[in-house]
């Protein structure tokens, strides 16, 4: 076990109301450092909240946070020159240019303006940000004002990042330029702790991943563990004809033992296996009841899954949420 | 609007340079408070070089202010237009400045509800410098806009009877809206949007100026609409930018501004600095 000052974020019954909504509600991690933590969770489960009060920005109403062994409440400047935070909605000055963005932060960590200047240049360069630099922000695009945002974050480069919902709303390439981003981050040493709704993205990045829901966390462990928590994979099956698929079913009931899930697909079935000898067994009892199959396969259940079997809802359903409007 | 190359070559300059430039990890010293207020100050004069029509905006209200009264009311008020303007410009500049001010409270709100306020938080400087910065670009507003203001009014007749009077008197005003500033900058920090700000500072201002002695002399005005015109402490503000500027200027009334603006600002500037470290935090 890691001691203590060893963790990069270790909370306790960590607790935060609104009004009535209990939005963080006694949630622990143990975050060791390097890599990426994933945070995954439907919007309002917390995940905003959490990462509000690991980054100094709100005060817990129970439990303690440590970051790199600083309290949060009482070494709140402590925390402040270790971490930063690139928040769900970018924290730029848009009537200012991209450049004097980057010069203000660099100014206020205390950087000279000579010095402060030249890392502005050199941050845009690297950002691909360099010919939109003396352009004010106002213009710049969802993915050039979220790369400006990290980039103001690691001015000086911050040995825990939190990065919250870093590609909402991005186009599939921005998306994958601020993964570029966050895996050199993680080469460089720096911690990065991850929010996400996506589960694809959890799974691309996070090293340890934990599963938020209702201001708790339900579930976690590497993606790996996670998976193999609610067995051992899904089977696929598609059909030659969709007549079949009653036929089908019943004899994959039998042969599996598990529920079978009609997918949208007219033509294709799937289970979520337990026992993957039997999956053998079941699809020769296919074939001798006359059901023609043209593809199957037998793969690790995705996050979706998994977030479905923890709470019985997709991820990706809308919880009536208080949190992101609050915060 | 976008050139397209600069992001068509993100994907290679992202790859071969990001590596470098976050190998930079040294930290350099915490900015003193000096610092970085004027690095505040620097970013808030910033947005007004990119944004000039804010300038226009904020001095040709009291253009048209000084244009209509003086020129359609001020001979029924005053006598002549002449000698209305005289009483009338010193006024005015109460006015403009603090109309002004109102903007120190929505320009601190749109940062705390666009996001810029939580970048600022996470960083350690003394974090007054945030407030301290904005309102020292304040004061250079206030400077032009007075300046223009008493330029409009000589323009159309005003004469002052010296120049360090409307020098005396420009600094005074400054005191003033220096601590009305920090009425809105508390309201600025608690108000929900931006919007707000300016709704309800209208609400509150346009009464407090009309009931004042900056268009009409309170002689003229009823008992107690008299009694309250001549506490408002526009009316003072306005009475001793007279004296100042016509050489008529007593001790007293110089005195009850800097009183005024004192005890503003020791009630509001330590209300607002509590406000503002406890935003979101509670």
């Amino acid at each position: 076990m890691n001691s203590p000052s060893s963790l990069a974020i270790e909370t306790s019954g960590l607790v935060k109301a609104f009004g009535k909504t209990q939005a963080v509600d006694g949630v622990d991690l143990a975050v060791p450092p390097g890599g990426v933590y994933g945070f995954l969770g439907p919007n309002g489960a917390g995940k905003t909240t959490t990462i509000r009060m690991l980054a100094t920005l709100l005060k817990p109403d129970g439990g303690s946070a440590r970051v790199f062994g600083h309290d949060v409440v009482r070494d709140a400047d402590a925390v402040r020159r270790r971490v930063s935070l690139t928040g769900q909605f970018a924290s730029v000055d848009e009537g200012i240019t991209g450049v004097e963005n980057i010069v203000l932060v660099a100014r206020l960590l205390g950087h000279s303006w000579a010095d402060a200047k030249a890392r502005a240049t050199q941050l845009l360069e690297a950002f691909g940000l360099a010919e939109a630099g003396d352009r004010l922000v106002k213009g710049y695009s969802g993915g050039m004002r979220r790369r400006l945002d990290i980039a103001a974050s690691i001015v000086v480069t911050p040995d825990l990042l939190f990065l919250d919902e870093p590609t909402a709303g991005l186009d599939p390439r921005s998306r994958k330029q601020v993964w570029e981003i966050v895996r050199a981050l993680v080469a460089a040493e720096t911690t990065v702790l991850l929010t996400t709704q996506y589960l694809e993205e959890a799974d691309q990045l996070a090293d340890r991943i934990a599963v938020i829901d209702h201001g708790k966390v339900i579930a976690e462990g590497t993606p790996g563990e996670l998976k193999s928590s609610v067995g051992t994979g899904a089977l696929n099956v598609r059909l030659d004809d969709p007549e079949s698929r009653p036929a089908a079913e019943r004899v994959l009931h039998q042969a599996l033992g598990v529920p079978i899930h009609l997918e949208s697909d007219p033509v294709a079935l799937s289970a979520r296996i337990t026992d993957p000898e039997r999956v053998s067994l079941a699809l020769t009892e296919l074939s001798r009841s006359g059901v023609v199959i043209t593809n199957f396969a037998l793969g690790q259940p995705s996050l979706d899954e998994v977030f479905l079997a923890l709470t019985g809802r997709r991820a990706e359903e809308e919880v009536p949420a208080k949190e992101e409007a609050i915060a | 609007m976008m050139a397209p190359t600069s992001t068509k070559l993100a994907d290679d300059v992202l790859a071969e340079s990001l590596p470098r430039v976050l190998a930079v990890r040294e930290r350099p010293g915490r900015p003193g408070p000096l610092s970085a207020s004027l690095t505040h100050f620097w970013r808030a004069m910033l947005g007004f070089k990119h944004g000039p029509a804010q300038l226009i905006d904020m001095v040709l209200f009291p253009f048209i202010f000084l244009l209509v009264f003086t020129f359609l009311f001020g001979g029924a008020i005053g006598g002549s237009t002449g000698a209305y303007l005289q009483d009338f410009l010193p006024g005015i500049l109460v006015q403009t400045v603090v109309m002004m001010s109102v903007y120190t409270g929505t320009a601190l709100n749109t940062d705390i509800v666009k996001g810029i306020f939580d970048r600022f938080r996470t960083l350690s400087f003394w974090q007054p410098a945030t407030i301290v910065g904005s309102l020292m670009a304040d004061m250079v507003r206030y400077v032009i806009a007075l300046t223009l203001t008493i330029a409009v009014g000589m323009l159309i007749g005003f004469r002052p009877s010296s120049v360090v009077g409307c020098v005396l008197a420009v600094l005074i005003l400054m005191l003033f809206a220096f601590s009305i500033s920090w009425v809105f900058a508390a309201l600025g920090v608690i108000a929900k949007a931006p919007e707000t700000v300016s709704s309800l500072s209208m609400i509150v201002m346009f009464p407090l100026v009309f009931a004042s002695n900056v268009f009409v002399p309170t002689e003229s005005m009823p008992g107690v609409m008299r009694a309250i015109a001549e506490v408002n402490p526009i009316s003072i503000a306005a009475t001793a930018a007279r004296g100042l500027m016509h050489g008529t200027v007593t001790a007293s009334q110089i005195t009850w501004v800097v009183l005024i603006s004192a005890g503003i600002l020791a009630v509001f500037g330590p209300l607002t600095m509590y406000l503002y470290g406890n935003k979101n935090n509670s």
